[in-house]
């Protein structure tokens, strides 16, 4: 474990010693819980319709189909118009695209990232390196399926998939949400400890709490 | 005036090689994360910087969130199945990973590239450029508050996109220049639909350099800022035109001309000023030699002829030992390629020098102390790096 | 490019030179040499840019090549020099004082090859992988293949061919 995650005795700018445990001071412990519907069909089934037309992105291009968010953005291909919009913070998100292939690097900064999106929050796995590998099937670095990892709501195939294809995709997400399938922060609540065995797996220097949001 | 004097009194004590000495308990510094998720970031990399105040003392890049082990791939692939992948190694403009692929494999197979095809490689190679630095000039003015400029040359480069898919079936990555030649000729009609995107990308840079360059703003921020001393050039490796902004006009192009670049006419842009005003401004200006050049190419090119030079049986295809290293100026600096064979079917070895390598590593982690936190951004995006080309 | 080595060969023992292009040279240095060379080159015969360091690795050998390929702009030339290092002693002597940039290159070839350069700042810290416990990846007896069937769960359903017999089933299939 790195240094500044080992518990130890700080002394603040005005003097005063105090002990600082970072794993258990600077993180919420408690883990994700699921959340149930709305008490009504009709009421859920709205909350679903305000949901699909909001679609924030979270702003981190994990792989190169980053590249492909630009023309997005801009008059050419526009997805402002339907309602999708990229915030810098996940905070301030609800859809996580995770671009293209995932070092193992990378996936631990995902999960931290995913982590503290707030509820209900949809992923879309971007190009074929997310489904099966694509054509990094052999690396050492990367995943090869992101759903071991992360509940994914939609794939968008392609190396890479151009912008018409992600415009498509998030229709498509949009018609999950409101049918209420987009079921994956539930999912990951539920079946929390396969996907942290799962990804401890894969991240051999695990130095973070279990939970972090 | 200054508009901002800031308060030193706290700031450490600097050791007689010029860095900073500072003691993290002591609680007068915090460590700073920018990136890997970070809209003020290229990419996905990210740095450590420590501050006191909001001035930064102390730097470190991280890199590997991008890391494939392409040069590891290579090894177990034959040169025929290295040429699609090799293109993933820089994303916004991967046709110099595949021309100097192809043109290391040439060397050391003994094959020459046909006269059409190193026409429409350099066509190629500079359509790639106009690309690479239209997403730079957005991402400098982004960087620096101005988001409206990234939504036209995002434009713009989206009109050069519609021309490379015409010219080789896609968007970002191309395939096109396989060792041999290139997969194919123009399309009937090319020239006259380049010449129409050549002419909205010119007025597009008009509009830049009216709403950009002569911003006051932008001017305040830039000029000045970030400056690459002379002497660190050499020191630091640094190449393209973070080089020719210091005055140092090293261009691949006009010293060491490979595929038709001798019988193009062109100076290489150069400035004096080495701050980050000075490299977007030769990037810019850089734009207008690159639209230049493709209309020189586009004029004297042969419009008929062969467009593979015979290459053997790929699936059989040997090559014997020996090494070469093959480089090429692309929108950043030195691309190059270091091949090894060892006379089987596969690359011994195969080592990618990005000119991000030397860039966003070394240099910046010493030209980041002493910035302002709001300036990071500004001087990151100034050296034009992508960091997929670092760790490949 | 000929004069050059002609003269660096009465000063250096330089071995198994090759003049791949009128402007680029490959020689072979003793590894005890190699700073000297360098310095020399760096001062006196303008090869004043370091393009790249980095290591290939004969397996068969049980060597490492460092190779060191510098540039002179002045005259437009490149020279490569090899060195060779044994595998089970893979340390070789930094070259951070002439470059400060061969530093990252040094970071990198520890990392990804195992080959230590004591002394060089930060030659120890992880560069671009996380938590990496098996042998050094750029390595030829690393099997990047069999790593990833071991580390990484596969989506069932994905056929690998091998590429020479799948090209030739659907694109000779009259050659024997």
């Amino acid at each position: 474990m790195r240094d500044e995650l080992q518990k130890r005795v700080v002394k603040g700018p005005d003097g005063v010693e105090f002990e600082v445990e970072p794993l258990k001071d600077y993180y919420c412990e408690a883990p994700p819980a699921e959340h149930p519907p709305a008490y009504l069909k009709i009421v859920e089934d709205l909350f679903n319709w305000a949901r699909s037309q909001s679609l924030w992105i979270l702003g981190f291009g994990t792989g190169c189909g980053a590249i492909e968010m630009r023309p997005l953005m801009t008059p050419r291909f526009d997805a402002y118009r339907y309602g999708v919009q990229w915030r810098p913070t996940p905070r301030q998100s609800n859809l996580f695209i995770i671009s293209g292939y995932l070092s193992v690097k990378t996936l631990k900064r995902v999960i931290r990232s995913y982590e503290q999106m707030q509820n209900p929050k949809y992923v879309v796995g971007l190009g074929s390196c997310t489904i099966n590998g694509g054509m990094y099937w052999d690396s050492y670095n990367t995943i090869k399926r992101l759903d071991d990892y992360l509940p994914v709501d939609l794939y968008i195939a392609g190396c890479m998939p151009r912008p018409e294809a992600l415009l498509a995709g998030f229709e498509t997400l949009k018609h999950i949400i409101r049918e209420g399938k987009a079921e994956g922060a539930n999912l990951y609540a539920r079946n929390f400890d396969w996907y942290k065995a799962n990804q401890k797996k894969v991240i051999h220097d695990w130095d973070m709490p279990d939970y972090n949001w | 005036m200054a508009l901002y004097t800031p308060d030193r009194s706290q700031y450490p004590a600097a050791l007689p090689d010029g860095s900073l000495e500072f003691d993290l308990a002591s609680g007068k510094y915090l460590k700073l994360w920018q990136g890997p998720q970070h809209p003020g970031i290229t990419g996905n990399m990210s740095l450590e910087l420590t501050v006191c105040g909001d001035e930064i003392v102390h730097a470190r890049t991280h890199v590997g969130y991008l890391h494939r082990g392409f040069e590891k791939l290579m090894e177990r692939r034959t040169f025929i199945q290295c040429f699609p992948i090799v293109c993933r190694i820089c994303v916004p403009e991967p046709d110099f990973n595949e021309y100097c692929y192809a043109q290391a494999v040439e060397e050391l197979a003994g094959i020459e590239a046909p006269e059409r095809a190193r026409w429409i490689r350099t066509l190629i190679l500079e359509m790639g450029r106009i690309n690479s630095y239209m997403m730079y000039l957005g991402g400098q003015a982004g960087s620096l508050g101005q988001a409206v400029i990234g939504q036209w040359t995002t434009y713009g480069r989206d009109l050069m996109l519609d021309r490379f898919e015409e010219l080789t079936g896609a968007r970002i990555y191309h395939m096109f220049i396989l060792p041999g030649g290139v997969r194919d000729g123009l399309p009937d009609g090319f020239e006259t639909r380049m010449e129409e995107t050549l002419r909205e990308i010119e007025r597009i840079m008009a509009d830049v350099e009216d709403v950009m360059f002569h911003n006051a703003v932008f001017k305040t921020r830039t000029v000045g800022q970030g400056i690459i001393r002379p002497e660190w050039i050499e020191d630091y490796g640094v190449t393209g035109p973070n080089a020719r902004a210091a005055g140092v006009v090293k261009d691949v192009r006009k010293d060491q001309p490979y595929l038709v670049y001798p019988e193009l006419d062109f100076e290489p842009v150069s400035g004096t000023d080495s701050d980050v005003f000075t490299r977007a401004d030769v990037r810019r200006r850089d734009v207008h030699v690159s639209i230049d050049l493709v209309r020189q190419i586009l004029a004297r090119m042969p419009k008929d002829g062969p467009l593979m030079a015979k290459v053997p049986n790929v699936l059989h295809w040997k090559i014997p030992k020996g090494e070469t290293y093959v480089r090429g100026e692309c929108s950043r600096g030195e691309y190059g390629y270091y091949l090894v064979t060892d006379g089987s079917g596969y690359p011994r070895r195969v080592n990618v020098r990005g000119p991000s390598y030397t860039h966003a590593m070394a240099l910046l982690e010493k030209m980041i102390v002493g910035v302002n936190i709001a300036d990071v951004a500004g001087l990151m995006v100034s050296l034009h790096t992508y960091p997929p080309e670092i760790e490949r | 490019m000929r004069a050059l080595l002609d003269s660096l060969k009465s000063l250096y023992p330089l071995d198994d030179i090759v003049l791949q292009r009128p402007d680029l040279a490959f020689a072979t240095v003793p590894a005890a040499q190699v700073r000297g060379l360098l310095h020399h080159l760096k001062e006196r015969e303008g090869f004043t840019h370091l393009v790249l360091l980095t290591a290939v690795d004969w397996l068969e050998d049980g060597m490492f090549q460092l190779t060191y390929l510098l540039h002179d702009r002045a005259r437009a030339r490149d020279l490569g020099l090899r060195t060779l290092i044994r595998r089970d002693r893979a340390t070789m002597d930094g070259i951070h004082d002439l470059w400060p940039t061969a530093a990252t290159y040094q970071r990198e070839l520890k990392e990804m090859f195992g080959i230590d350069f004591p002394g060089s700042p930060g030659v120890d810290d992880p560069f671009v992988l996380e938590g990496w416990t098996d042998l050094p990846p750029y390595r030829r007896d690393f099997d990047t293949k069999d790593f990833s069937e071991r580390n990484f769960n596969h989506r069932e359903g994905r056929v690998t061919h091998d590429p020479a017999a799948h090209m030739k089933r659907h694109l000779y299939p009259d050659e024997a």
